[in-house]
Order: C-alpha cells, then structure tokens, then sequence
C-alpha cells in the first residue's frame, strides 16, 4: 500500500479557514447503522455465534453425577467441571487456562490478525444478535435511519417497542444464564418462579443483563475503539505477513462509478464508489483508506465487495484477506502467503502453546492427585516428654477429599530410628471434604540428638483390593529438646 | 474514636480531601476544551471529524498530536466518580474525624457480620441444645463439630491432641485442677480460669528448708527424691496444705492440683519443684464467653468431656 501512493500527509502549516479554534475535546458518537450483510465470512461468524452460543447457554443445564455438570460455588470455594472439582488450590490450572487462551491469541492474531475480535468476541457476538433482533423490528440500515429520523408514530413505537422488548429480553435470558453457572440453574429457576432470588443473585443478573444490552445495543463499536486493551495489542502484533483485511488499491484506484466507466472517459478501476463497505462496516470506517485500528477484522466489507464484483462482472477479492507484504510485491498467490506462514514467531508460539497445553493437561490428569494433605506441626510447644520418658510430637493433619466419594486414608511416618505413630493411622473424609486430625509421633528417649529433623508422612487412600491408590508424600519436622 | 493526636490533623485531612476533589473536577473542566486546528478547511455542513485536527502540540519535531474526541459519556463517567466521592464522604468517614451520617466503622461492621454468621449457623447448634453432654458424646456430628471448634480455639495452648503443653493441662487423662464433670468443664470453658500459686519462698524458710520441701512432694507420688531430705521437708508442707491438702491431694475449689498421682503441669523433676515453690505459678485459662456462643459452648464441653470418658 505503502509505495503505491503517497503516505497521507497532515499539513502542519494552517490555511486561512483552518485556524485553531477552541472546541470541546469530547464529542459525541455518530450512531452507525452497519447493514446486514451474507457471504462466506458473514457465515463463518455466525456459526460461531452458535457454537459459542449453544455452549453459553446450553452448559449449565447439563448434569452429571445428579448436579449441575459445569458450577463454580463460590461460597464452599469449589469449582465442578464434569468430573472435576477443583479446589481454591489448583488455582494455578486457572493461571494455566489463561497463558494458553493469551498465547493463542498472539498466535491467531499473528497468522491472521484480529480473528477473535471479528468473529468469536462475545462483544462482536452479541452485538451480532442485538442487530439481528433490530433489523427484525425495524428492518435494514436504510430502514432504519429513515425510523430514527420520522416522527413518532403508532408504527416507529411498535417497532422500537418490539426491538427493546427482544433486548431486554435475551438481555436478561443472559444474565439469568451468567449467574447460572454460580448457583445451580434449576434452583435459580424455582427461585424465579417463587420470586425467592436473593439480593446478589438478583443484583448479578440485573447487571449482567444490563452489560449485555448496553453494550450489544448501544456501546458496540465504542467498546473495541475506545475501551478494549486487547484490541491495541493486537494490533502491536500484526506484522508484514500477517492476514489482514485490505484493498487492493492498484486495481481499484480511480474509484469511478460504473456508468461513467463504460463510456470509456479514462481507464478506471474496480471500484465503483457503492460505498457498501462502508455501510456493512460495524465500526463505521472506510477499509478504502488502509489498515486501521478501527477494523476489527469482521470481513463484512470483503463479503459485499464480492457480491459487487460479481455483479458488474469483474473478479472477486477487491477487498480480501492479504499480507502487507503480498500487496507491496503484488503478488496474489495463496501459496506464498502461505509459505511465509513458517516464520520464527508463528513458530515460536506454536511450540509453546502445543508444550504448554500438553503440560497442563497431562498435570491436570496424571499428577494431580485426588486428595491433598497439609501438615502442621504444633506451635504451642517443641516437644513433650511423655510416659518411659519417650519424646512427642504433636500435629494437625488436614486432608482434603477432593473426590465425590467418601474416602478413607491410611498414613504412616519415617525418617528416624523408632519413629512411630502413636495416634489413629486412618482417617475418613467424606465427599469433596476436608478434616483434620491431631497427629501424634514419638521416639524413644535419647534414639536421636536434640534439634530438629526431617521427617515424612506418608498418606495413601485406601482403595479396593488390586486398585492403586493414590498417594501423597508430605515433609514436617520433628523436634528433640535438649 | 479518632486516630488523630491533634485537631490539626482532622482538618488538614479533610481539607486535603476536599482540595482533591475540587482539583479533580478543575482538571475535568480543562482538558474538556481545547484548541484544535482542523488539517483542511471544512467543506460546508462537513462532520469535523473527516478532517481530523490537531491539538496543536509537537514533539520531536514531527510528532503532533491528533485530536481524537473521546465520547461526550467518557467525560460523565468522570462526573459520577466526583458527585460519588461527595456522596460518600457524607455517608462515610473520609474528613477526617467526621464519623459520616451513617456512623460506619470496621468494629460495627465486623460486629454485623459475626451476628449474621452467629444466626447462619444457630439452626446448626439449635438441633444439639437440647442433648445432653452423654448424648452429645455419643453423637458422630456434634463430636465432628466439636473436634473443629477444639482445633480453631484451644489447641494453640492445651495441643491439638488435647494432651497439653507444659503449664497446659493435658485433657485426655481424667486428672482435673477443678473438676471434670460437665458442669464444671462448662464453667471452665465460659468463665475461663486463673490457677495462682504463690511464691513460698519466704513462708518456707531457707533455701535447704525448700529443697527439703520439694524432695517431700516428690515424695508424695513415689516421684524419686531423697528419703532423708524428703523426711526433713514433711513439717513444711504444712504451708502447702492450706491449698494442696494435708495429704497433698489437691482441692478443686481453688484448682490446687494434686500432688500425689505423678502428674507434673509444670515439669517433673526436683528443679521444676523447687522453681514452682519459690516463684510461684500462674496458669491462666482465658474465659471463653462472648468469644464463642453458648450452643458452642456446649459442644465444646461435651467434647472435652468425652476425650476422658470415652465409650468402651
């Protein structure tokens, strides 16, 4: 783009009418009315609209085990996930979660740009619904502007009416859905229906919903332009072989209408000036102008210009996906774009993200084990002396039963000469439970010297016959007085 | 209530408070309005917004700054934080030592809380008031409760075991300093102890006259000791006896312990006898009434009870 045509220019220098001027440094918004457009990509959006939908919604009615398969209790601090439950300890999967969703976002982001923001983004995805919902009330952009602007009417406010009913509609549906994955759905939904909610269950929904409709509905392209911080670094990560949205300014440039093409006036480009890239555009910019940090890479434009090409007959791809570096060299073939797919960072990030997934899925079902042990010595005293002048110890020994099952353990200690358990060896927690026990260990007057030494318990589950349990192996001390 | 050592300092963190805010709202006012420059004459009925302006500002010599209009809405959220901030310090403590209109502080709000968390579980402690301390013993649940309050409340002194610590009473072995029939592990518990025992030192006499004395207590429980020593020190024990007992049995009255069955609270051994008769003890159980509630109380009692009479 860059060597095809002069780099714009801001002059500096003020011409008569274009004197400084006190004005406000705030401004309201246009209102856009992005027009509804069909094609390839519009398609592709709105399977994941769908995919992401389903899922959003459809999850917390699903059961297993007889609760709610998916369910993040807050106030007992565990967290369901199908056979999973997860406990505040295994926080650090959750940290986990988020460097793989962050580096696949660079790694999308640098193979094809803002790819998240333009079709899988719950604002780009919402948003997609409230417009669906709005052009059901009130028809297309054309339509729609021409609303705005008449009177009102018995017809405008049945129309407004029925949009704002459909929002607040799936607004609250949303809402009701969000705080489902935090109280159980179906209590939610006999709590509903009694008019029983609590406050914050009733708080959370309101605001949800209420997040959901302002920004679907009136926000939209405000939240990825002003507000959103991935939508700045994204666009730190673009480089010049990474997917973009771009026009192709050597075949479109001069813009000329068809009509004065044809009477052949001078050599004229693709582009027609129809402007419906720029009425498809849900933030309202003119892809025309060059790569902006406004785009948030949807490829409605792409979707219509084709429909245009197609139309008065010339090929497709005016506006379509392309690399800096293939508009610079001119040249349009898919497989050296391709090609420089392989480039070290792409790479970089592919490695990492395939050795941090398999790392965190292979901790999460093969080392993370069902129960988890803590050991505390007791801080009131270093050591007793007890009956034959044998020297003890005391500990609280806290099992936590991560499982679904009652579970019984067995533990035992080592680590010195006539180390020995003097306590119970066997407890029993119940389900996703925990406990803990006095623990007491002794040795025999003057087996070690005084001060203090490792030792390890040793707490396996108890399971059937031929199974094997888990085990836990935990370090405390033990201390000898002078 | 108030922190502050002087007046002084009330008024001059209200006023620091109030200038914040008044500069906050200046700030807003400023940078709401500026002077742009247009990059090209408007055309007319032209949005301004096609030719983008300058604020005039340049760095590094090409470096300009664009102006780029935020939302007229960015600058009320900016508004609602101000008038927030002036509503809450009404509310609320902020100027200073002014208490605010609602009278909030952490203490009533912790008090609040803990109310609210007392009535959460009352339900639970309510189905075990009614059970006597052999019931309560013989119920899984309330012993599982109990083992928890035991845990949260008093191992850090008497062990998590129960067992206790030195000038800590061991729990589990039926020897009590005042009695270890419910009714009085319950009292023990609520009104909390203090177990004195005077220095002797001067009431005995010499420093042979007390380590005669303490051969005799050691004496008293087959404890070791020399006999010769022991047989000298008996007439002293007539000092010890007006809380210990003629027979050194103890008296749970005043929680004198007994000195007779071996058991040693502060250490066994001829130093640890001499020591306790010429510096005297004090061992201080803390009372747990308004700490803990009665219905936890209750199970508490009944799980100290139980740790010594266990069921067969």
């Amino acid at each position: 783009m860059a060597n095809d045509k002069e780099p714009k220019v801001i002059p500096i220098e003020a011409s008569a009418a274009a004197t400084p001027q006190q004005t406000s440094l705030y401004e309201s918004q246009p209102k856009i009315y992005p027009r509804s457009v069909k094609g390839r990509f519009a398609t592709w959006r709105w399977v994941f609209v769908w995919i992401t939908q389903i899922v959003f919604y459809g999850l917390p009615w699903m059961s297993w085990n007889d609760r709610q398969a998916v369910v993040f209790d807050l106030a007992a601090r565990k967290f369901y996930l199908f056979g999973l439950v997860l406990w505040p300890q295994d926080f650090i999967y959750l940290t986990g979660l988020l460097i793989v969703c962050a580096l696949s976002l660079f790694l999308f982001t640098a193979v094809a740009g803002r790819l998240w923001c333009g079709y899988a983004c719950p604002q780009t995805v919402y948003t997609e619904l409230f417009l669906w919902i709005e052009k059901f009330f009130e028809g297309d952009r054309q339509a729609r502007i021409k609303l705005d602007a008449a009177p009102w009417s018995l017809r405008k406010l049945a129309r407004k009416g029925g949009k704002q009913l459909g929002w607040i509609g799936l607004s609250l549906w949303t809402g009701y859905t969000f705080v489902g994955y935090f109280t159980p759905i179906r209590v939610l939904a006999s709590e509903l229906a009694a008019f029983s909610l609590g406050p914050w269950e009733t708080f959370w929904v309101l605001f949800y919903g209420f997040a959901t409709y302002s920004n679907a509905g009136y926000l939209r392209e405000q939240i990825c332009k002003l507000m959103c911080p991935y939508a700045r670094f994204q666009g730190a990560m673009f480089d010049k072989d990474t997917l973009i949205i771009t026009y192709d300014q050597v075949r479109g440039e001069p813009r000329r209408p068809r009509a004065r093409k044809q009477e052949g006036l001078a050599p004229a480009g693709d582009c027609v000036e129809c402007s419906l890239c720029v009425q498809v555009c849900p933030t309202g910019i003119d892809i025309r102008d060059g790569l902006q940090v406004g785009c948030i890479g949807c490829a409605a434009c792409i979707d219509v210009c084709d429909t245009v090409m197609d139309k008065i007959g010339s090929p497709r791809g005016l506006i379509r996906y392309s690399t800096e570096r293939a508009m610079a060299e001119r040249s349009n073939s898919t497989l050296s774009i391709l090609r420089r797919l392989m480039r070290p960072r792409v790479m970089l990030y592919s490695i990492i993200l395939v050795l941090l997934s398999s790392a965190l899925m292979f901790s999460l079902i093969w080392l993370r084990k069902p129960f988890k042990a803590d050991i505390i010595r007791d801080r009131g005293a270093l050591a007793r002396v007890v009956e034959r002048g044998y020297v003890e110890n005391t500990y609280t020994l806290r099992l936590m039963n991560t499982t679904e099952q009652a579970q019984r353990y067995h533990f035992d200690v080592s680590g010195l000469p006539g180390l020995s358990l003097t306590s119970e060896a066997d407890i029993s927690v119940p389900a996703t439970d925990s406990r803990a026990v006095a623990v007491r260990l002794q040795v025999p007057p003057d087996s070690v010297p005084p001060g203090s030494h490792a030792i390890k318990f040793h707490i396996r589950a108890i399971v059937p016959d031929g199974q094997k349990g888990a085990e836990i192996e935990e370090r405390a001390a033990f201390l000898m007085p002078m | 209530m108030s922190d502050f050592v002087s007046d002084f300092w009330s008024y001059y963190v209200g006023i620091a408070v109030i200038l914040s805010i008044v500069a906050c709202a200046w700030l807003l006012w400023v940078m709401s309005r500026g002077k742009t420059t247009p990059n090209r004459p408007l055309k007319e009925g032209e949005d301004p917004r096609l030719a983008v302006g300058t604020t005039g500002h340049v760095w590094d010599e090409t470096l300009e700054e664009l102006n780029n209009p935020l939302p007229g809405w960015w600058a009320g959220l900016f508004i609602i934080t101000i008038v927030f901030s002036l509503v809450y310090l009404v509310f609320y403590p902020g100027l200073g030592s002014f208490q605010g209109q609602f009278g909030w502080t952490s203490v009533k709000q912790y008090e609040a809380e803990k109310q609210a968390t007392d009535a959460a579980v009352a339900p639970l402690y309510a189905k075990f008031a009614s059970l006597t301390t052999e019931q309560l013993a013989a119920n899984p649940d309330a012993m599982a409760v109990g083992e928890r309050l035991f845990l949260n409340n008093c191992a850090q002194c008497h062990g998590s075991d129960a067992r206790g610590n030195k000038g800590f009473p061991n729990l589990t072995d039926n020897d009590w300093l005042y009695g270890g029939t419910p009714e009085k592990i319950h009292e023990t518990i609520t009104k909390g102890r203090n177990g004195v025992m005077p220095s002797m030192a001067a009431a005995v006499g010499s420093a042979d006259d007390v380590t005669n004395l303490a051969n005799y207590v050691l004496s008293l429980s087959q404890s070791g000791g020399d006999p010769l020593k022991a047989n000298l020190g008996r007439e002293k024990f007539v000092v010890c006896a007006a809380c210990h007992g003629p027979e050194g049995k103890g008296n749970q009255a005043v929680g004198a312990p007994n000195l007779t069955d071996g058991i040693w609270l502060y250490g066994f051994g001829l130093d640890k006898v001499i020591a306790a008769i010429n510096g005297g003890h004090n061992g201080m159980m803390p009372a747990q009434e308004g700490k803990l509630s009665a219905g936890q109380i209750n199970i508490l009692s009944a799980y100290v009870w139980h740790l010594s009479n266990k069921a067969p």
